[in-house]
């Protein structure tokens, strides 16, 4: 069984990062030329590590699966990123920063490792403008603030509707900047399918190219994985559509421990379903919560007619309209945290009156903010997110309300790490959405954006040459070497073993039917019964799919059907990781909705006594149950309160 | 909708391609190209054919990996609008829809409809970026900067590397590109020190990776899918003239 040590530093809260750097080992300037790093990933928290320990004078490995790095998932996020620079003035602070994000997450995250993110946060928006970085500003010349959901304060900075990739564009501008000066060297369309250990320690990984389809293997002194979360479990999600788990799921496999895979986002303010056809869902910003108004009908009768077309939103009048959020949660009103939010929206559909074809739909309204803002305001607030909503519903939300509804978005679980972001096994590091660490059970608003680029600028680049400072007698390693030869012919094994199955279902028709599983008993709300039914369902696709999979076309060259089935078959695995998770959690926290635990309200029922620790998970063998370590949260600094929007 | 699709098929890089015609029936006009893509290569697959590759990640309009040539137009008859954001409502039951890859010689051909549009990398790499390290910056209210170059700044910063300029334009150039970079970083006080070095630094590496030059025709323009302005050329232009002349 793996021991769990967090690696706290000792003394008081806001000293704790301070003292760290203080104390911990650095690797001096010409050791650092002989230590190799790998970084998978080349996202937001990817992509800025790498740079970072380019700028060092680490050697570094880069690697992601998509043509280029400025393409990785993070370019998608919309709506900002969180400091805590206090610059309008409304009283926020780092210490409630610190305090939202713990409170947002229910009480289930790490003290330390969140007062030290919102501790870094201000730098991240530093950093960013000397990038070059165009965030939205005022006409005197300085920063712009919007609001985002959890928070009383405006924190939230924003490149109009497209955050992250401004973000992404500053990073990758870091990269290419190491790329050119030798210290990168850039591996695209690259896929990491396995991990290398040598003697208990990550010492490199194996990986496909995607064009040739040949098999390689990489040394580093350390390896990072920045590969981002798994929300494509459920094949619909707001994830790009190669976003996957394998990377992470084959470290879990080689001995890293899997910390809260049952905790899941789902996001409010998502476009709704409309085909079987769907490939994926596209989100619609929670900065849209600023400005618009969540409703549906308040009589039965309109919301017949309004899903027979009979009726449209616009001849509902005020009276006769549910502000369900502002009617339950007056403090926050549309700006409750999004497990809040998603529940409130299931609850008012499952009780009938969701709106659109289908029933599973509420209206998000911009009706009161162009009256109060004017049409040009909301256009340069929002203008791209209410052009894409056209494009995909043939809609125009400036004159009728948009629909929207919850949809699997993010991922709080992840690879367990210590404070120093490394993972139980030595020497592999974790980081961005990839890892557990600061989002507990629920993630607030912008606070991904500002975790990823916290953890690569400015908390592994220290955190690492901590490790790397006893590294430095290690002499880089020859890829002929047993464990290197070994792991790669497992992870060859692996692919021939799939593509000679030569069955009948294609690699999609599993995933959507995981996905469908995953959602209706692992999603927004999940019981016992239902969880254990999920556990039989899984194993069935499981089985099925290792013996009727087919998947046309050789190894040797592009075959995006065969990287589609390696990650899929970790997604199946990683699905029944997350029921059994979600069936040992007995309680209600943040994103995960036991529903035999609530209050007489409906509002969800933690259990501190029995429930307040994290799960990390420890791979056994194939099929045995993996073993449950549970690290025991210690709340020194804050009170711990049921958590309340009211 | 029913529908025929001439689509581009080629084994690899160095083999020779052709079109092949495929007949798809029920196709929902809500769903979006790719997505009816996604289902023609469900009915490839279970003919046992191997289904048509192409690049996309996202399907939101940003990461700029999708991209394809549709009825002779990048990314389709949509205006501002990437492929995967293309909906089949802008087509017609019964329609003939051609389908080819990006064509220019600095993006060859991978597989189908895949291309390698590395270059774009390559030119970034000399020279699109603040030199910059981690830490020791100014805090970052400590320069105002006046609110109609942020926004234009960002204007030019929407461009998501798609490369449909490139594919559109007659010379195969990537002065779209280049420009929207360089104008983004010239514009802010930031970018502004390097602007001339950067100008020249990529244009070179533009040159040399086989990308052909500017003749002025506005095509990237009307083909782009963030409605990048060829106004950021003309501000290119100017930086690239200071350094020559500083030369
Ligand atoms: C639509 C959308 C909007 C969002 N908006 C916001 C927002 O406004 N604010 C906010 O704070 N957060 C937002 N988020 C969340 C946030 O974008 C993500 O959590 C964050 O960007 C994750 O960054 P990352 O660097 O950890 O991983 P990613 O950006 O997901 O990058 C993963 C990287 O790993 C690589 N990779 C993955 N697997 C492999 C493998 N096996 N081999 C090789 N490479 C691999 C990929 O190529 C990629 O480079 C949003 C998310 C979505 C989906
Ligand atoms: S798939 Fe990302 S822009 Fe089209």
């Amino acid at each position: 069984m793996s021991k769990l040590e967090s690696k706290i530093p000792k003394g008081d809260l806001a000293k704790k990062w301070t003292n760290y750097k203080a104390e911990q080992k650095l690797v001096n300037p010409a050791n650092k030329r002989k230590l190799d790093i790998i970084v998978v990933g080349t996202g937001l928290a990817g992509a800025s590590a790498a740079a970072s320990l380019g700028e060092l004078g680490f050697n570094v490995k880069s690697f992601c699966y998509q043509d280029s790095p400025r393409r990785a998932h993070s370019i998608a996020a919309q709506g900002g990123i969180n400091a805590a620079k206090n610059y309008p003035n409304d009283g926020d602070s780092v210490y409630r920063l610190f305090y939202d994000t713990i409170k947002g997450g229910d009480y289930r995250a790490r003290e330390a490792n969140v007062y030290r993110l919102a501790e870094v946060s201000s730098n991240i928006i530093d950093q960013c403008v000397a990038q070059g970085v165009p965030f939205a500003r005022e006409y005197g010349g300085l920063l712009s603030n919007r609001s985002f959901g959890g928070a009383q304060v405006s924190r939230t900075f924003y490149a109009r509707g497209q955050t992250g990739q401004q973000l992404l564009l500053g990073a990758y501008g870091a990269l290419n900047r190491q790329i050119a000066a030798g210290s990168v060297n850039m591996y695209p369309r690259t896929e990491m399918i396995d991990l290398v250990l040598v003697e208990g320690k990550a010492r490199g990984i194996v990986t496909r190219n995607l064009i040739t389809g040949e098999i390689d293997t990489h040394f580093g002194h350390a390896v990072v994985l920045a590969t981002g979360g798994y929300g494509n479990v459920f094949f619909l999600s707001t994830n790009a559509m190669g976003s996957n788990a394998s990377a992470a799921w084959r470290a879990y496999k080689r001995g890293a421990n899997f910390g809260n895979p049952c905790f899941v986002q789902i996001h409010p303010t998502c476009i709704p379903v409309h085909g079987e056809y769907q490939s994926k869902l596209t989100l619609m910003s929670e900065s849209l919560r600023n400005d618009g108004r969540i409703w549906v009908p308040k009589l039965k009768e309109d919301v017949e007619k309004i899903r027979k077309g009979e009726l449209k939103p616009g001849d509902i009048s005020e009276e006769n309209r549910d502000y369900y959020l502002e009617r339950r949660y007056p403090a926050f009103g549309n700006l409750v945290p999004r497990d809040v939010a998603s529940r409130a929206a299931k609850e008012r559909c499952d009780a009938g009156y969701g709106v659109g074809s289908t029933g599973l739909a509420v209206y998000l309204d911009f009706k009161s903010a162009i009256e109060r803002l004017g049409e040009d305001k909301i256009r340069e607030r929002y203008g791209n997110l209410f052009q894409m909503y056209e494009k995909i519903t043939d809609e125009d939300p400036y004159k009728t309300p948009m629909m929207i509804y919850p949809a699997i978005h993010y991922t709080m679980g992840g690879l367990w790490v210590d404070y120093e972001l490394q993972t139980t096994i030595p020497g592999l590091f974790a980081i961005g959405e990839a890892n557990f660490s600061d989002h507990g059970a629920n993630r607030l608003g912008a606070s991904a954006l500002m975790q990823g680029l916290a953890d690569g600028y400015f908390v592994l680049p220290y955190t690492i040459q901590n490790y790397l400072a006893d590294e430095i007698h290690t002499p880089r390693m020859d890829i002929n070497q047993k464990e290197f030869v070994q792991t790669k012919q497992e992870a060859n094994e692996k692919l021939e073993k799939l593509l000679s199955i030569k069955g009948k279902q294609s690699v999609d028709s599993f995933h959507k039917r995981l996905g469908k599983i995953m959602w209706d008993y692992v999603g927004m709300s999940r019981n016992k019964e239902g969880l254990l039914f999920a556990l039989e369902e899984i194993k069935k696709i499981k089985q099925e799919f290792w013996s009727d999979v087919r998947i046309p076309g050789d190894p040797g060259s592009v075959n995006v059907e065969l990287e589609k089935a390696n990650r899929v078959a970790d997604f199946i695995e990683l699905g029944e990781l997350m029921a059994l998770d979600a069936l040992e959690r007995e309680e209600s926290c943040g994103g995960h909705f036991r529903e035999e635990f609530q209050t007489p309200e409906g509002e969800a029922l933690r259990n501190d006594q029995d429930f307040k620790f994290v799960s990390a998970w420890e791979f056994k063998e194939e099929d045995v149950h993996p073993i449950l370590n549970k690290e025991s949260l210690d709340y020194e600094f804050i009170e711990i309160k049921q958590r309340n929007y009211k | 909708m029913d529908l025929t699709l001439k689509v581009w098929r080629q084994k690899d890089a160095s083999s020779k391609g052709k079109f092949e015609t495929y007949s798809i029936s029920d196709v929902s006009k809500d769903s979006s190209f790719l997505e009816m893509l996604d289902v023609l290569n469900e009915q490839l697959i279970r003919e046992n054919i191997e289904p048509i590759a192409f690049d996309h990640d996202c399907r939101e309009g940003i990461c700029g990996s999708c991209g394809l040539f549709i009825n002779g137009r990048a990314h389709g008859p949509d205006y501002e609008t990437t492929t995967c954001q293309l909906h089949m409502r802008k087509f017609k039951h019964g329609d003939t829809i051609v389908i080819e890859p990006w064509r220019a010689k600095a993006f060859p051909v991978i597989k189908d409809l895949m291309v390698d549009r590395s270059a774009f990398d390559k030119i970034l790499q000399s020279g699109g970026f603040v030199s910059v390290n981690t830490g020791g910056v100014p805090d970052a209210n400590a320069i105002p900067i006046p609110k109609e170059a942020a926004d234009e700044a960002m204007d030019a910063a929407t461009c998501i590397g798609c490369g449909a300029c490139v594919a559109t334009c007659k010379n195969a150039s990537a002065m779209l590109f280049v420009s929207a970079k360089v104008s983004q970083l010239a514009l802010l006080p930031q970018g502004k020190l390097e602007a001339q070095r950067r100008a020249k630094s990529m244009v070179a590496k533009m040159d040399e990776l086989g990308f052909g030059n500017c003749s002025n025709t506005g095509a990237c323009e009307v083909e782009c899918p963030k409605g990048i302005s060829i106004a950021h050329i003309a501000r290119f232009n100017r930086e690239f003239l200071k350094a020559k002349i500083n030369d």
